[in-house]
């Protein structure tokens, strides 16, 4: 299509061309004349979100769940600061974002005119791209690039920065159709020899693994499918990164559970003892590698990843390997059906043994109690009483976050949204509010604590307002459990300011913002309070009051390797297993 | 990074300590557009490398480029992640590393103000001379030099005007080229 129209309505315009179902935002002065074309239309429904970071995050939320590109929407200053933190968020998770910010008029930019800021210089260094808008004839073509960059090669947040006469100005709107970025472009296929060499490799290991990541998922549907096809192709053990979740089912027998600092015993020893690591879309973060020079010291490593600079970034690898998952995992499907050696099934058999004795000790035990809920417990029965639901999970950052990727199990890609590589508390709320929307007949629940649950509270108005029933469940220990817990390891069990002081009454809050509220305080109550929570067809905020002093095992201390895990039922004395040196690495 | 640590209780990602620090100089074409070098130098500051020496300019008005030549140092891994650091910005066409083809001329120009009378004035210009440097401005108690070639050369000549009365010395940073007929 190709009309005269103002720069606002091209915004909106590109949006729909784009298949935009949803935005999300919080008007302001700056932005007016886009809210302007927003009313005189049908096509894309905005959800008027309580702070501009719930905007960043909801739209995270429907991102990840849907594997579109998330959209926001927010006026100049503070608007545009407010969203910074929902930026950074999106950059670290490679969460796919086009946010328009409103600016001041050009002739005012430079002037600290009301309601300045510079935003494309604040955004810069958390964003995959950004553009400040000098031009309406640039605007077509620059609201179209943003998505395309947004949303290929290694997803990420783009920002459009618009000054307030460029929303005024007419100009010639049209699709473009190609990008004249020529020095922008991803590389989907993997070099094939590159991946010939990998299989080789993986055909002569005697004990391989898999350790897949986010970047499966980023790589849509179809990559865990042929990952899938690959796993059980080759027999070979996988683990994931927080990340990945849900890339490959949980229920097989071939799944090893998470791996990292909170991760199952079986999964870091194999990463320790393995011979030949296939990483898959991962990026080894500091909380997998653990200490670096310990890190998997006799494997031969590969790496697939569509980003050069996740590869050789930490650690060395052997076989890297540039390129788009589905493609790479193509391309080894195929050669591994092809060719005509068998990989050594003694040695695989050895292998699987060895895992099988690391999964008799059982690391992620814990004592239960008929007295007080163990959040473990908590997340167990929520889990039982969703797993054969449609469920989408989202999560606030720290311990409960830990215990929900380690207890609540993953069938399938983009059911999980959480907020790794920045650690986000107040991540969760906001993007089941995305997530519901994308899905309007699931059920979306927000395992949160209640320190994070407080950081964007206030966004559960927008599900009201807009009849979403996110369940909201907290597991309150009363404490920032996580910070908590580190003080033990750290700090001689000096809890300094970690107490959740002045708590206000959950269920009381829920009711007056017109959510419901539930209490549980009793291991019995549990399944039917939980039953209780999903047949209500309204947001939920559920108090689950649980053990104050209950802490996340297994663990790799900071400073240590990934065959000195701490068992939580091993009764180990947490002040010694900190080094000086490891206490600098938290 | 935490410099105090010892890499062998590091819980984030050190570089090995047996890598020694190496210098290299990186050409970066680029899309010559507003913000492009805010790009690069912030990727540089952000992630704590190294900027020994920065030149920009315009290569070609037509196709809208820029070419940024930058001389940087650390170990080989911290080299390789840079590159593709500054591969991965959108407006960044190529990141050619100028010191691993091993074929590369590179330049600066540097003017220098020398103020002396007497002995020194003549020690001065006698350098100058051995140098190839060229007087663009002189007054009866100073010189203004130009000198131009390899940066060992211009530090070298440099540092034997600073007895000599050196003022004060301005300089390009580095600009590098391949030899042979192929462009980059
Ligand atoms: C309190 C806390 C504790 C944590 N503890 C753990 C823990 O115990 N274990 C754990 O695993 N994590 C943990 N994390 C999360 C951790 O910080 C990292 O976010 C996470 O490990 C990174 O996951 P990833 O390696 O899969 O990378 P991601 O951040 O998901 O990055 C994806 C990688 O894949 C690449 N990629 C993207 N798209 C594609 C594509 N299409 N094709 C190919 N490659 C692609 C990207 O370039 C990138 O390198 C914790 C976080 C918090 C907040
Ligand atoms: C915005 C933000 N501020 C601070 C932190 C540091 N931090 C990590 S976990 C945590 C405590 C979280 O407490 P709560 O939400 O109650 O979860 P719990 O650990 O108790 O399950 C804090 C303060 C963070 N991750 N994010
Ligand atoms: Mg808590």
């Amino acid at each position: 299509m190709t009309r005269e129209m103002t720069g606002a309505e091209m915004v909106i315009q590109a949006m729909a061309d784009q298949g935009v179902k949803h935005l999300f935002g919080y008007p302001g002065g700056a932005v007016l004349p886009i809210y302007d074309a927003i009313f005189a239309q049908t096509e894309v429904k905005h959800i008027l979100v309580r702070h501009e970071q719930g905007a960043v995050h909801a739209a995270e939320g429907y991102a990840r769940s849907t594997g579109k590109v998330g959209c926001v929407l927010v006026t100049s200053g503070p608007g545009a600061t407010n969203a910074v933190t929902g930026l950074t968020d999106a950059l670290c998770d490679s969460i796919p974002l086009v946010c328009i910010t409103g600016q001041v008029p050009t002739h005012l930019i430079g002037n600290d005119a009301f309601q300045e800021c510079d935003t494309v210089g604040i955004t810069r260094p958390c964003t995959k791209h950004n553009y400040l808008v000098k031009r309406i004839e640039d605007l077509p073509r620059i609201l179209h690039e943003a998505f395309h960059i947004a949303s290929s090669g290694r997803p990420g947040p783009v920002v459009i920065d618009i000054p307030k006469d460029i929303q005024f100005a007419k100009g010639i709107y049209s699709k473009p159709k190609e990008f004249p970025h020529t020095g922008y472009k991803p590389k989907l296929k993997g070099d094939i020899e590159a991946i010939k060499a990998a299989i080789e490799l993986m055909t002569h290991a005697k004990r391989p693994l898999f350790y897949t990541g986010g970047g499966v998922i980023n790589s849509g549907k179809h990559a865990s499918a042929l990952l899938g096809e690959l796993v059980k192709l080759t027999g070979f053990p996988i683990t994931s990164t927080l990340m990945g979740l849900g890339a490959f089912p949980a229920a097989d027998p071939q799944w090893m559970g998470m791996l990292g600092m909170h991760g199952t015993l079986e999964a870091n020893m194999a990463m320790h003892d393995c011979d030949v690591m296939v990483c898959i879309g991962a990026r080894f973060d500091d909380r997998i590698t653990g200490r670096i020079d310990a890190f998997s010291p006799g494997s031969k490593k590969i790496h697939v990843d569509i980003d050069a600079s996740s590869i050789n970034k930490n650690v060395k690898v052997d076989i890297p390997i540039v390129g788009d998952c589905a493609h790479v995992l193509e391309d080894m499907v195929r050669l591994w059906r092809t060719q005509a050696k068998q990989p050594d099934k003694k040695a695989l058999g050895d292998w699987w043994k060895q895992i099988g004795k690391w999964r008799d000790r059982k690391s992620l035990a814990y004592r239960n109690s008929n007295e007080v809920i163990k959040p473990q417990y908590a997340i167990q029965r929520l889990y039982e009483a969703t797993k054969d639901k449609d469920v989408y999970i989202t999560t606030e950052v720290g311990q409960h976050q830990m215990w929900a990727a380690q207890f609540f199990h993953f069938q399938e890609p983009n059911r999980w949204m959480t907020s790794g590589g920045l650690g986000t508390m107040g991540y969760g709320l906001p993007a089941s509010v995305g997530v519901q929307l994308a899905h309007p007949k699931s059920l979306v629940i927000d395992i949160a604590g209640e320190a994070s649950v407080q950081m964007t509270m206030q966004e559960l108005s927008t599900a009201v307002q807009y009849r979403l029933p996110i369940k909201i469940f907290i597991l309150n220990n009363g404490y920032m459990g996580m910070v908590r817990q580190w003080q033990e390891l750290l700090h001689g069990n000096r809890y300094s300011e970690s107490y959740s002081e002045a708590l206000p009454d959950f269920v009381k809050l829920a009711e007056a913002m017109h959510a419901v509220g539930i209490r549980c305080e009793k291991p019995g109550d549990l399944d039917h309070a939980i039953k209780e929570m999903i047949d209500i067809d309204r947001p939920v905020l559920f108090d689950c009051v649980v053990d104050q002093k209950e802490n996340c095992f297994p663990m790799i201390p900071s400073g240590k390797a990934h065959n000195e895990m701490i068992l939580g039922d091993s009764g180990v004395n947490l002040d010694g297993a900190i080094t000086e040196e490891g206490k600098m690495l938290v | 990074m935490n410099a105090n640590v010892p890499s062998s209780t590091s819980h984030y990602p050190t570089a090995p300590t047996a890598q020694v620090d190496v210098t290299h100089t990186l050409s970066v074409l680029v899309d010559n557009e507003p913000g492009v070098l805010a790009r690069v130098i912030g990727l540089f500051s952000g992630r704590g490398y190294n900027i020994e020496s920065l030149t920009v300019s315009e290569t070609e008005h037509a196709k809208h480029l820029s070419l940024i030549t930058v001389v940087t140092t650390g170990t080989p891994m911290v080299i390789e992640q840079i590159k593709n650091q500054l591969d991965r910005l959108v407006p960044v066409h190529r990141v050619v590393d100028m010191t691993l083809s091993g074929r590369s001329i590179e330049r600066e120009l540097a003017m220098v103000k020398v103020r002396g009378k007497g002995d020194n004035r003549v020690e001065a210009l006698r350098l100058a001379d051995a140098f190839r440097a060229r007087v663009i401005d002189a007054t009866t108690e100073s010189f203004v030099f130009e000198i131009t070639g390899k940066s060992d050369k211009i530090e070298q000549f440099v540092s034997l005007m600073l007895p000599l009365g050196l003022v004060e010395v301005s300089r390009t940073g580095i600009a590098a080229i391949a030899r042979g007929p192929d462009g980059m």
